[in-house]
């Protein structure tokens, strides 16, 4: 019989442990899963996690992974401020589409004029449209006591909608020959967030998430903030009785997440995709909060678990036209990824033990 | 604009008819909290369901072996949440997510090869001249096997908490799940069997769209009708009727929202297609004051310390 | 001698670091009362868990009438005519009280027959209670009873009562020993497990004594004297704490006309409180769990909002100020739950320091935190309180529950409070531990704090506590001096009005 003890304190080792044997797990099962679709499995994750980084056509692939990973880990770092408090924002897509909607727009509303104050502005709006976004599950819950998980992801669905209206609408193209989709920001120089340095995928998204992470850091082993986030997340009884102010941290890590996942979406629309279109949501939202639990909700462990997965977008692309593999296949794969995390997480605090126990 | 052209009777017809994926999400999503669960998968299983419902029947020709398949689809699919949250005490939150990530992922996956084709029909089941009843007829009589299927899977969840031994423990399970460990109750195998419950009626659910409601199969073509079903649970207090009532709501308004765009009224169709969300989360707003119903266990990890 | 009812041998369970129960036997007979005695942690829990079924000996042996008695589960332990009401009621509160009973029943008959049986059975043992009701409402004597009749309704022929009286009024007290005494005259036999010497020698007819997991000695407690018994169970003399003759200053902490809703369903409303507590002064606040007891803290340390002008520190109106603001003003608690309310059960003792001392002891300057100087905090406190710990880095669930105990009062105690609110200061603490904490609440008294000590042992308040007063029902009594109080005249003040009524039944 094998039951589970409890650890008196959670092991380290293991936390670090669990998100690699998840990657190896998933590697194994993932690639039983490609065999299962007919294709060689060794060469498919060789395919997915070999060529975007050494094949021959990495010079192209190696900047997409930054470009990739910058809304992964902008938005998984906000997430994870959540997370870590127990306060479940799950509609970080729908804040990126707001955020990218708010960003555009405000570029927009000076086409075609020229100047540096342009590019500032849509970061203000973007980010001021994904915090409010997200603030409106943080007021219900805190006014009503409303469910965040459910409001944050009924409104992805109202904010889809919204984007499908502003494309079809008012940020529609007028010189579009009636296409749906904005004018592409790319040909609007003091809206287009250009690569810093080219070729490298380095664009202002990435100092973003960078400064995002150091922010994180901080906020959590330093400040008083990220400390009222821990202890509200292990026991909300004792951080009320510490002096925090739940109402408080909700809004604000609401708001804040809201705010990254918007920011995300501004450069997003501002750089590599260039225009808001109803198809422009990707599903980075979701996808992030992948990132954030593969990441142990750690600011560092964020920044490789959003280049693993941005890696498997790009890998799977290349899977999917040098193999065939379908993108689902690639999506199964992530969602697999967070399976075996959290199945193997249970070894942080518990051990295993074999033989006889206790009667259940 | 032209609202002439809905025929009430057809539309309380079709309410009915869209209401019930919901109500079947959500009576199962009922019994999985009362068991002190919260399985945030439902979107992922009823999806899962929807394809592997839809897959039968193409390749069998019988809509009836298809639901039976979605049944299974779903609820096998519950199993891998009830391994995570009940051996692996992870968190049922993020445990819940993953699920529907991964379903809708495998859905994409097993579906990819159907998208486009036309299932069989599902029949109308024969109630022979009870469905000729002017206006009663079409409203009461005239629906497929799953619509009544719907409300005796209420009728009888209903019935089961409230007058069996089963459902007592059921919900002592939920309500204090130290409490019913003291008292001998296997707290983990009661929990896997309503997730599996859960699992199949939300894949029942999911493939009513699949095969009744759109007919055919598209990635994602759930559209958050799994969340509505949890947020329906918290509408209805927990209770199964109240679970009819609120899955009527929902249905019906996603259905007038559906015909008012087919009438041509003068609101884009966009925020028309908004609205079923937006009364969602109106209808938390409301009904969120009172959350003294809630089974005492919700969404906390049991693990016996011995 | 006939065969005993049952009898163990050498039974033997371990749990990793430390054996909980070491070779212990002994034996009850048929219509006998026997009382299983010893301080938290000797193991007395897991003992009678082994006999439920709920824990599986690693060795030894029961036998019942004889024959080898080895219950794979509870089902099987009262399939054998064991019950057990436990000391935390394994009850649900959403339901009512025949369903309760009912999931505690092999077979229960349907509920309308399983109604009319309860209300035969309450009246015939003098424990009066409505099948209907729902159990969440009900007060903790009432809440008892409905274990009881669980258990009676299975005829049981061994009833084992885990710290029984720990949640009743003196009243209801003896109420209970009415019943108990009823089942012995019709051969039930009772396993009485307490840690109260002058209960037992009242009521029980033999007495096993646990120390650190072994069976330390078997008595007859009607000829064994208190101390006797208590020598037996603690292994040493204890020292009693001493309290300086307390020179009481200036009105610290006034509570005028304070009510407040509670925040949870079954929770229990504070209705119209008024007490004032001096510099120096101890005033100790008794009552059974559920009066109010967490709602009265959770308003003082800030946790609940009131109304202005119902708490006031030092003439100071203390409403709209959280618990982090009244610790940089000096006005300090201590919860009742260490894990999960005064603690976070995963957080290091570093972290748990951090948790209250940050004003106080300047832990954090402009927002930035100053884990070195937590560090250092936690340090002291684990040196001046004795916590047996490896160190400050170890999570806060690591430590047993007296250490914890000791850690979350020190805690408070070293950042010198002006006020200081308790609530249970020594609860599941073992004697040693409990004398200490007490001796740093008087010495801190001693200091010029104004102490409130919300307790449900009554010797402690008794011991400490320079005024008393009772919280019933939400409400709470006048205090009056400790001085010259006797249990008879606690005991009406604990029952208020309300607990009148079942006294006299």
């Amino acid at each position: 019989m094998i039951r589970l003890e409890k650890r008196p304190q959670p092991s380290a080792t293991m936390s670090w442990a669990t998100p690699l044997l998840a990657v190896v797990a998933t590697m194994i099962f993932g690639g039983a899963l490609f065999a299962a679709l007919g294709k060689d499995p060794i060469e498919a994750i060789l395919t997915i996690f070999w060529e975007p980084l050494f094949g021959e056509f990495s010079f192209f692939y190696r900047p997409q992974l930054l470009i990739k990973g910058a809304p992964l880990v902008l938005i998984a770092i906000g997430l994870a401020l959540g997370f870590k408090a127990g306060i479940w924002n799950i509609g970080a897509e729908g804040q990126y589409i707001v955020g990218a909607i708010c960003g555009a727009g405000a570029g927009l509303a000076f086409y075609p004029t020229e100047s540096i104050f342009i590019f500032p502005l849509m970061i203000l709006a973007g980010a001021l449209g994904g915090c409010l976004w997200a603030l409106i599950p943080g007021f219900l819950k805190v006014r009503f006591g409303t469910n965040e998980i459910l409001v944050s992801l009924m409104l992805v669905y109202v904010a889809e909608q919204l984007l499908a209206s502003m494309s079809l609408g008012l940020l529609k193209n007028p010189e579009g020959f009636g296409f749906p989709g904005s004018r592409n920001l790319q040909q609007y120089p003091s809206a287009h967030n250009a690569e810093i340095i080219t070729n490298t995928g380095m664009h202002w998204g990435v100092v973003a998430a960078l400064i995002a992470v150091i922010f994180s850091y901080v906020l959590l082993t330093r400040h008083r903030l990220g400390f009222a986030i821990r202890v509200t997340g292990e026991a909300p009884r004792a951080a009320k009785f510490g002096g925090v102010n739940p109402a408080r941290l909700i809004l604000f890590c609401l708001g804040m997440s809201g705010l990254l996942a918007g920011l995300a979406g501004m450069f997003e629309v501002a750089g590599p995709s260039g225009q808001i279109s109803i198809d422009f949501n990707v599903g980075y939202g979701f996808t992030a909060i992948i990132v954030a639990f593969l990441g142990r909700l750690n600011p560092l462990g964020i920044v490789a678990a959003g280049l693993l997965m941005a890696l498997t977008y790009i890998g799977g692309d290349i899977a999917q036209s040098q193999l065939g593999l379908p993108a689902a296949a690639i999506q199964v794969f992530q969602g697999m990824l967070l399976f075996f995390l959290l199945a193997l997480d249970v070894l942080t605090n518990y051990r295993v033990r074999f033989g006889t126990g206790e009667v259940a | 604009m032209d609202l002439s052209a809905i025929n009430p009777i057809l539309l309380i017809a079709a309410m009915i008819a869209a209401s019930t994926p919901i109500l079947l999400a959500a009576i199962g999503e009922l019994v999985v909290e009362r068991a002190g669960v919260l399985n945030l998968g439902v979107e992922g299983m009823m999806i899962t369901g929807a394809v592997c419902g839809f897959i039968i029947t193409v390749n069998t020709g019988s809509p009836t072996v298809g639901f039976i398949a979605a049944a299974v689809g779903g609820a096998v699919l519950s199993l891998l949440f009830a391994f995570l949250t009940q051996v692996a005490l992870a968190n049922q939150v993020a445990s819940g997510l993953a699920l529907t990530l991964f379903g809708l992922g495998l859905s994409a996956l097993m579906g990819q090869s159907y998208v486009g084709i036309k299932p069989p029909r599902t029949e109308a089941t024969p109630l022979g001249p009870l469905a000729d009843i002017p206006v009663i007829g079409p409203i009461v009589f005239g629906h497929d096997m799953i619509v009544y299927l719907g409300l005796a899977i209420v009728a009888a969840t209903w019935a089961t908490l409230k007058f069996t031994r089963v459902g007592l423990v059921l919900r002592a399970v939920g309500e204090n799940h130290d409490a019913a460990h003291a008292l001998g109750y296997k707290v983990k195998r009661i929990r896997t069997a309503a997730i599996f419950f859960g699992g199949a009626c939300a894949g029942l659910g999911g493939a009513y769209i699949s095969l009744i409601r759109v007919p055919q199969w598209t990635e994602g073509m759930t559209a958050g009708v799994g969340w509505i079903a949890l947020a329906l649970v918290v509408f209805a207090s927990w209770k199964p009727w109240r679970v009819l009532l609120g899955a009527y709501l929902f249905g019906g308004i996603t259905q007038l929202q559906l015909n008012l765009q087919g009438a041509g009224v003068a609101i884009p169709v966009e925020y028309l297609a908004m609205s079923p969300y937006i009364v969602t989360i109106i209808v938390l707003v409301i009904l969120s004051s009172d959350k003294s119903r809630a089974p005492g266990s919700l969404g906390r990890t049991f693990h016996a310390s011995g | 001698m006939t065969t005993p009812l049952l009898s163990l041998s050498g039974l033997t369970k371990a749990y990793p670091g430390v054996v909980a129960n070491d070779t212990v036997s002994f034996e009850i007979g048929v219509g006998e009362i026997h009382a299983l005695l010893g301080e938290n942690g000797a193991g007395k829990s897991t003992l009678v868990k082994m006999i439920y079924g709920l824990v599986k000996p690693d060795s030894g042996l029961m036998k019942m009438h004889g024959d080898d008695f080895a219950p794979v589960d509870p089902r099987a332990a009262r399939a054998a005519g064991v019950g057990m009401v436990f000391q935390h009621f394994s009850l649900f509160d959403a339901l009512s009280v025949a369903e309760n009973i009912a999931l505690g029943m092999e077979a229960p008959p349907p509920m309308a027959t399983l109604a009319s049986r309860i209300s035969e059975v309450s009246e015939n043992y003098g424990l009066p209670l409505s099948p209907d009701r729902t159990v969440g409402d009900l007060s903790a004597g009432e809440r008892q009873r409905v274990e009881i009749i669980r258990c009676l309704l299975q005829d049981p022929k061994l009833l084992i009562m885990d710290e029984p009286t720990s949640v009743l009024t003196p009243q209801e007290v003896d109420i209970l020993f009415e019943t108990l005494r009823k089942l012995k005259a019709e051969g039930t036999a009772i396993l009485y497990i307490s840690h109260k010497l002058e209960e037992i020698r009242a009521l029980c007819d033999a007495a096993t004594i646990l120390r650190g997991g072994k069976n330390v000695g078997t008595c007859v407690p009607r000829d064994t004297s208190a101390r006797e018994m208590a020598e037996l169970m603690v292994g040493s003399t204890l020292a009693t704490p001493k309290g300086a003759a307390h020179a009481t200053g200036d009105v610290m902490l006034s509570v005028t006309g304070l009510s407040a809703a509670s925040p949870s369903a079954f929770g229990m409303a504070l209705k119209d409180i008024s007490f004032e507590v001096q510099a120096g002064e101890v005033l100790g606040i008794g009552g059974v769990a559920g009066n109010g007891q967490d709602e009265l803290l959770g308003v003082l340390s800030g946790e609940l909002p009131c109304i202005p002008g119902m708490v006031q520190f030092q003439g100071r109106d203390l409403s709209g100020i959280g618990p982090e603001e009244r610790r940089g003003l000096g006005v300090l608690a201590a919860p009742e739950e260490r894990l999960g309310h005064a603690a976070a059960p995963d957080m290091s003792l570093t972290e748990n320091a951090m948790l209250t001392g940050m004003a106080r002891e300047k832990l954090s300057k402009g927002g930035m935190l100053n884990w070195a100087r937590a560090r250092d905090f936690a340090e002291r406190i684990i040196a001046d309180f004795d916590v047996r710990t490896p160190g400050p880095h170890n999570a806060a669930r690591s430590l047993s529950g007296g250490n914890l105990q000791k850690f979350v009062i020190g805690r408070e105690v070293l950042q010198r409070p002006e006020v200081l609110v308790v609530n249970q200061p020594t609860w599941g603490v073992d004697a040693a531990a409990a004398a200490s904490i007490r001796q740093a609440l008087l010495d801190l008294a001693a200091g010029g704090t104004a102490l409130v000590i919300i307790s449900q042992d009554l010797d402690e308040l008794m011991e400490i506590s320079d005024r008393f007063a009772a919280l019933n029902e939400g409400r709470l009594s006048a205090p009056v001096p400790t001085a010259g109080l006797d249990v008879e005249q606690i005991g009406l003040m604990l029952g208020g009005a309300h607990g009148m009524e079942v006294a006299h039944v």
